[in-house]
């Protein structure tokens, strides 16, 4: 009996002492300094709730969480719409489904920060081009408005991550019986009837999965929001991810900084609790 | 008269199917159009890219791949993010699938309570655990790749855990009293036994963690020295170096994308089913 606890904790001791030197402790450290003035270093006092009452004043955090806000929902939105027809597309009969699954995968191997740097080109440069050949004076200057900049983030981020909720879905729609398919077709069903009676309902929990991955990592987006438009024009896309490394590591507001990471902390494990419970949910629904 | 209304539909059918078909096909070239752009470009002069930047390069400049090769410094940042990525996954792999063992043979209360803590550290992003994270390990010295694979090893071994506890459910006991009565201790039951039957869910957690950390920039960029920077942070300040002189930058793209891209296509089967299994759980 000895033996065996010594094995067990012989096993599980190199990843708890991981978790805890690289998660768990810097989250309790983390929470704590942001109560004091803590500089990286060292503290001289506790200042209670200073810097949570400077946040309520801090135009560029609200912007960056507005923005951030705005950006995940509609992001979410598409990606799931774009990833989902992808996913009917390439489980259709169609000859060249493997080269397309290929193809729409593809992105999601290659770091944001890459992508986000061809994807400065393509809106500089090549829609410069477009818009100075067909004369549409909307393709110029995509990166300098943060109206446009915002849906280059869009572009960048459905292009990039609509394989992985295509893969996802495809997943799901595998799971689903073909004699349903079959008997549905003998009656006679639409392929929208199909859809919306058989495929819909039994790719719903692909659905809630999808839908709150896609949120929390548009959340916490940050190589690409780096690479292809760096916050600008003047920090209006700068997303939340950004402007805590910008408080921290540009300005040094080691504290200040690392309270703004844990407001984001309480927003994203909102998120991931949330789709938790709704998953636990359905499962006893179901 | 049946026969011929069958026909009928079966053509209708065809006819749809051409043309979802061509969708499909022009979907997929939309889809890689902006590597289309991103090759083709880099073979231009910068007059060229201006002039026409749809059309292949009138010749192609190899120049422009020369200087950006030499500029990313690029066989040092490859192998040196070869061997971060290669350390880091091994060290997930190995203690991931230890953990994920134990705690599914141990059915204490304590257990439990450990993989739930692993599970809910998933929880927690990357940027609101960074600035302590960083001080903590700057002030003892281990702002190095050390301290680099060793974070890694904390950031990533939640889900291995959660994948490979998952995968034990299906490894009966038997296999492991079979072994008990043969003599072997716990190192061999799960080494000899046990780890070669949790293959696939290590090349599910393998691909998973390559493509992470091949990819990532934050954490390095925080951790790293010039000296020992990969592929993303060396591309960073390679942009950076090059803004708006874009044949040579979009030719350093090029050149940082073609290890991913050979990655794709030697293991395309086990990335795209890694992939899947490692979201769906």
């Amino acid at each position: 009996m000895r033996n065996k606890e010594l094995s067990f904790w012989l096993f599980i001791t190199p990843v708890i002492l991981s978790l805890s030197l690289v998660v768990i402790l810097p989250v309790i450290m983390g929470f704590f300094y942001s109560f004091t003035d803590w500089n990286g270093l060292g503290f001289n006092q506790f200042i209670g709730l200073s810097h949570y009452r400077r946040l309520l004043d801090d135009n560029q955090f609200r912007q960056s969480l507005w923005f951030t806000f705005r950006f995940a929902f509609v992001s979410v939105i598409i990606l799931n719409i774009v990833g989902l027809s992808l996913a009917l597309l390439v489980t259709s009969k169609l000859k060249s489904r493997n080269l397309l699954r290929t193809v729409f995968f593809m992105p999601n191997l290659i770091g944001g920060l890459i992508l986000g740097f061809i994807w400065q080109f393509i809106f500089i440069r090549v829609f410069a081009a477009l818009g100075n050949f067909t004369g549409i004076e909307g393709l110029l200057g995509w990166l300098s408005t943060p109206a446009t900049g915002f849906w280059a983030l869009v572009i960048l981020t459905v292009w990039q991550q609509a394989g992985y909720i295509m893969i996802i879905y495809i997943a799901y729609l595998q799971g689903i019986p073909k004699e349903l398919i079959e008997s549905a077709n003998i009656d006679g069903a639409t392929p929208f009837q199909k859809f919306k009676f058989i495929i819909f309902p039994l790719i719903a929990p692909g659905f809630t999965v999808s839908m709150f991955l896609t949120l929390s990592s548009s959340f916490k987006i940050y190589d690409q929001n780096l690479s292809l438009t760096g916050g600008g024009p003047f920090n209006s896309t700068q997303m939340v991810a950004m402007n805590i490394v910008d408080t921290a590591f540009s300005s040094n507001q080691m504290a200040y900084g690392q309270s703004k990471a844990v407001i984001f902390f309480i927003i994203v494990a909102t998120f991931s609790l949330s789709q938790v419970y709704y998953s636990k949910k359905r499962e006893v629904d179901l | 008269m049946k026969k011929s209304k069958e026909k009928k539909t079966h053509k209708k059918r065809d006819k749809k199917y051409v043309i979802l078909e061509v969708m499909g096909l022009l979907l997929g070239l939309v889809w890689i159009s902006p590597f289309y752009l991103m090759l083709v470009n880099s073979f231009k002069v910068p007059r060229e890219i201006f002039a026409n930047v749809l059309n292949f390069p009138s010749q192609f400049n190899f120049d422009n791949y020369v200087i950006a090769f030499d500029d990313l410094n690029f066989i040092r940042s490859f192998f040196n993010s070869l061997l971060i990525t290669l350390v880091s996954v091994g060290f997930i792999i190995l203690f991931s699938s230890m953990a994920g063992y134990a705690l599914a043979r141990n059915k204490s209360r304590l257990s439990g309570i450990i993989l739930l803590i692993f599970v809910a550290a998933m929880l927690i992003p990357f940027q609101s655990v960074m600035i302590p994270l960083t001080a903590n390990f700057g002030r003892v010295g281990m702002l190095n790749r050390v301290g680099l694979i060793f974070m890694y090893l904390g950031f990533g071994g939640s889900l291995a855990i959660f994948l490979y506890h998952g995968a034990m459910t299906r490894v009966s006991i038997s296999m492991d009293e079979a072994a008990i009565i043969d003599g072997a201790n716990k190192f061999q039951i799960f080494f000899k036994i046990i780890f070669p039957l949790l293959s696939p869910i290590s090349v599910t957690v393998a691909i998973l963690n390559v493509i992470w950390i091949w990819n990532d920039y934050l954490l390095p960029s925080l951790v790293l020295s010039r000296r020992n920077e990969t592929i993303p942070i060396r591309m960073f300040y390679f942009f950076g170096q090059y803004t708006r002189q874009w044949h040579l930058a979009l030719a350093g793209l090029t050149i940082a994308i073609i290890p991913v891209i050979i990655f794709y296509f030697s293991a395309q089967k086990s990335i795209v089913e890694g992939v899947s299994e490692g979201a769906v759980k």
